[in-house]
Parts: structure tokens; sequence; C-alpha cells
């Protein structure tokens, strides 16, 4: 956006559509700007749990923002985080008192996950970031785009997990025994062997840190054209995290963090100007 | 002697068995930001030790003298985030003005850990599980001591890989997703202890 009224994908910034595909595709929370580490690993241990889980993280997000939006005028900016932080605090146990009554065996899968919707870095990051700088209808579907753009990631990487880990999609056996593929090609899918460790606590981490490894080999290409990647940065939620205790005067212990920041972006751009032996890297990728 | 015996298997459940970062995933981000170095990550380590603790007991007061008999149970997340957020600011004050050695340890890990999900998730936990007072303080205690186990590992293992040779799309993040990842393989074994 740095550009005079020109957003995400060429269009005017700003407006919903520009704000809802930015969410999804350009700024994608989970593999550009790599926030809300902790319910992607925990919850996608099958496609559903990710997607209710992005669901609810989409309801959340989409009516804090709007909600931030419209009160940006009358929260004083030195007590902006708590004032954040309630609102962000009620939506969320709005959708924990909702999923109980309604769907009380998805409340039992995601447990306390639900509740920690309130430290999710994304719906901080956005209200602080966008929300409380714009106007009540793009910030709603930023929240949107954003929600559903996580909702995608989370639900694919449940997908890979549960495919991997259990030979099912969406709780469907398509891999190993009993594969509902009629034929030859169910008997060769029925061979499949599920690796379970990877609906385990440890396939989150193998699957993520594919998944990161990928993102940053995208980026070096893309660095390689020449296009920009300021965008993109890989560390999790520290980045949000540190901006927090920033704005409650406490620029002295910042300091430490904010060297540490700097080392992570100095090795990475340094990382993305090498980019060399591609064949060899594509191959460990794919592992 | 019953009631020590569950302590203790809380100690062993929330420490090893179902370590905070490496089975349920919380406070990930001190672990993968603030592992670079042993000393930094057994500062923060205790950091948490303390902020966990503390903030454990406090909710469970709450909880239980607040929240329960006015019937304001389903306002406790709301309520727990505002009380462990002001716990933060209110811990780092008085140890800046009390307890300088404590201050200086810890003081910088501390605006850190208000957003740690880890805190919250364990005032949440204490509830869900219905521990009473003791026994939260203890499950906090014992979580966050899991949390210094793990990071102390992987600030170790972190210091060794600096000289290794890894792939270029590896670096950074990834490879120290993969090496938690592995961690958390050790780490099934514990259940055996269950």
């Amino acid at each position: 956006m740095s550009e005079k009224r020109k957003g995400a994908l060429g269009l005017p910034a700003d407006t919903p559509l520009e704000r809802f595909l930015n969410g999804i595709v350009v700024e994608n929370p989970t593999t550009v700007l790599v926030l809300g580490m902790c319910p992607t690993l925990a919850v996608t241990t099958c496609a559903i749990n990710g997607l209710s889980m992005g669901l609810a993280t989409t309801f959340v997000l989409a009516l804090s923002n709007l909600v931030i939006s419209l009160l940006r005028k009358v929260i004083p900016d030195t007590v902006r985080i708590p004032a954040f932080i309630v609102v962000i605090a009620s939506f969320v146990t709005l959708v924990d008192l909702l999923m109980q009554a309604f769907v009380p065996s998805l409340y039992e899968a995601l447990g306390v996950y639900i509740p920690l919707i309130v430290v999710n870095c994304i719906i901080f990051g956005r209200a602080e970031s966008y929300a409380s700088k714009h106007g009540a209808v793009p910030a709603l579907f930023d929240g949107l785009g954003m929600g559903l753009g996580f909702t995608c990631s989370i639900t694919i990487i449940g997908l890979v997990r549960e495919l991997i880990g259990a030979g099912t999609a969406f709780n469907i056996q398509l891999l190993g025994e009993g594969t509902i593929v009629p034929g030859p090609v169910g008997a060769f899918l029925g061979m499949y062997t599920p690796v379970s460790i990877f609906v385990l606590q440890a396939g989150a981490f193998l699957v993520l840190g594919t998944l990161m490894a990928t993102m940053n080999r995208i980026n070096r290409k893309r660095a390689e054209k020449g296009k920009d990647v300021s965008k993109y940065k890989s560390g999790g939620c520290m980045n949000v995290d540190m901006e927090i205790p920033s704005k409650d005067k406490k620029e002295d212990k910042k300091e430490d963090k904010k060297e540490d920041k700097k080392e992570v972006s100095a090795k990475e751009d340094g990382k993305d100007d090498k980019a060399e032996d591609k064949k060899e890297e594509k191959e460990e990728d794919d592992e | 002697m019953n009631v020590v015996g569950q302590l203790i298997s809380i100690l062993i459940m929330s420490s090893l068995i179902n370590n905070v970062v490496l089975s349920q995933f919380l406070g990930l981000c001190p672990f993968l930001g603030v592992s670079k170095k042993v000393s930094s990550a057994a500062g923060m380590g205790g950091a948490i030790i303390f902020v966990i603790t503390l903030a454990s007991a406090v909710c469970g007061l709450l909880y239980k003298f607040i929240l329960v008999p006015l019937d304001l149970v389903y306002l406790n997340t709301i309520v727990f985030i505002l009380i462990i957020a002001m716990l933060v600011q209110f811990v780092e004050m008085f140890l800046k003005k009390f307890v300088k050695p404590l201050y200086e340890a810890l003081g910088v890990y501390l605006p850190l850990i208000t957003t740690n999900c880890a805190v919250l998730g364990v005032a949440l936990l204490n509830v869900s599980n219905e521990y009473n007072i003791v026994e939260g303080i203890v499950n906090g205690f014992a979580t966050a001591v899991g949390f210094t186990i793990s990071i102390t590992i992987l600030a170790g293992l972190r210091e060794k890989m600096e000289y290794n040779d890894i792939p270029e799309s590896w670096k950074g993040t990834p490879i120290v997703v993969i090496t938690a990842g592995l961690m958390a393989i050790a780490f099934t074994g514990f259940s055996v202890l269950r």
C-alpha cells in the first residue's frame, strides 16, 4: 500500500473487496504474516477442527474489527490496549457460549483453545494495525478476509495432517484400510499405512516447519526476481507481541527485544539475497 | 498423604507429560522467539514461573470468591485476561521498586508475558479441570517448570546448531520448529509415566 490509493492486487485501497482479498491471498495471516501459531498447531489434528476453529476466529475477528473501528474515536489512546482486549474478549465469550450450546461435540474437541482466541495475535494485530485507523466497512471486510485466510490455511494444514496421519479427509476414509474408493484404485489406496505421528503433537511441528521452509523458498525466489518481499516475515507472534509492551512506556526494555528482531530481519535479508542451488533444495522442500 | 500424592501427580503431569509447549502448544511465541541463548531462555523461564504461579493463584482466588458466588462464571475469559495484564504490570512495578536484583534478571521478559497464551491457558485449564486453589497453584508452577525445561533444552540445541550446515530454505524458524517437533517426539516418551 505504498503507492497512493492502490491496495492489494492493484485494486483501489481500503475498499471492501480489496481488503477481503488482501486477507486471503496477499497477507495471509498464517503463511505470510506467520501469526497465530498456537491454534494453528494445536487444533489442526483434523480438517474439521481446523475449519471450525478458523470460522470461530473469523467471527471474532470480523466483529471485533468492526466494533473497534466504530469506537476508534471514542477510545483514548492511552487505554486502548485494555479496551481492545475487552472488546475481543467479549466476542470470544460469545463464541464460546454459542458453541457450547449448539455444537457441544466441537466445543469438547477444541476445548481450551476457544477461549484462547483472545490471545490470538492475529486479532490483536489487526485491531491495532488496521481497525483502529480505518473506517467500519473496510475494517469489517479486513477482518473477514484475514479470518477466512486463516481458515483456509489451517483447514489445509489440518487436511494434510489428517490425510497423512489417519488416511481420512473430513472424517471420510480415503487412504488405508476401509477406503471408500472402489475398484483397483481403491485396492491401491488401501495399501497405505497411516503415519500416526502426524496426528500427534510432533506432527504439527513437522508440518509447520515444512510449510515455513516452503514459504522461505518461495520468498527467496520472488526476491530473486526483484519483487518486494518486505511484507513477508517469519518468526511468529513475536512481531506483534513486541509492539504491545512498547505502548506502555516501556521503551527501555523494548530495546533489547528490538535488537533481537533486527538480527532476525538482517539474517533474513541475507538469506533472501543468496538464493543458490535451487534444485537441490527443491528436493529438500518436497520431503 | 493422599493430597500430597495428588499434588505430585499434577506436578509430573503438567511439567513432563502434558508439557505446555510441546504437547499443548501454549506459549509458542516466546518458545520460538527467546530461545537463541541458554541464558536468556532461562531468564524467560524464570519470569514465566514467577508470573504463572502468581497468576494461577490470583485467578483461582478470584474465581472461587468472586465469580462463583456472583454467578459470573461465564465472564471468566474477560476477567482473567484483564487480571493477568494488570498483574504483570503490577509485578513489574513492584519488582522495580522493591526487589531490584530480581527485576534486573527478569525485567526484560515481563512485558512479553502479558499476551502469552500459556498464562491464560493455565488459568482456564485450572477452572475446567476443577482444581482447587492449591492444586491450581501447583499446576501453574508445574506448567511453568515444564516450559522452562523445554525452552532451555531448545536454546541449548540452537546454540549448537549455529555451526551446522542447514539448507538455505530451512534456516531460521523452520529448522527450529522441526527441532521442536523432534523434542515433542522425545517428550511423548514421558507418557508412560501416566
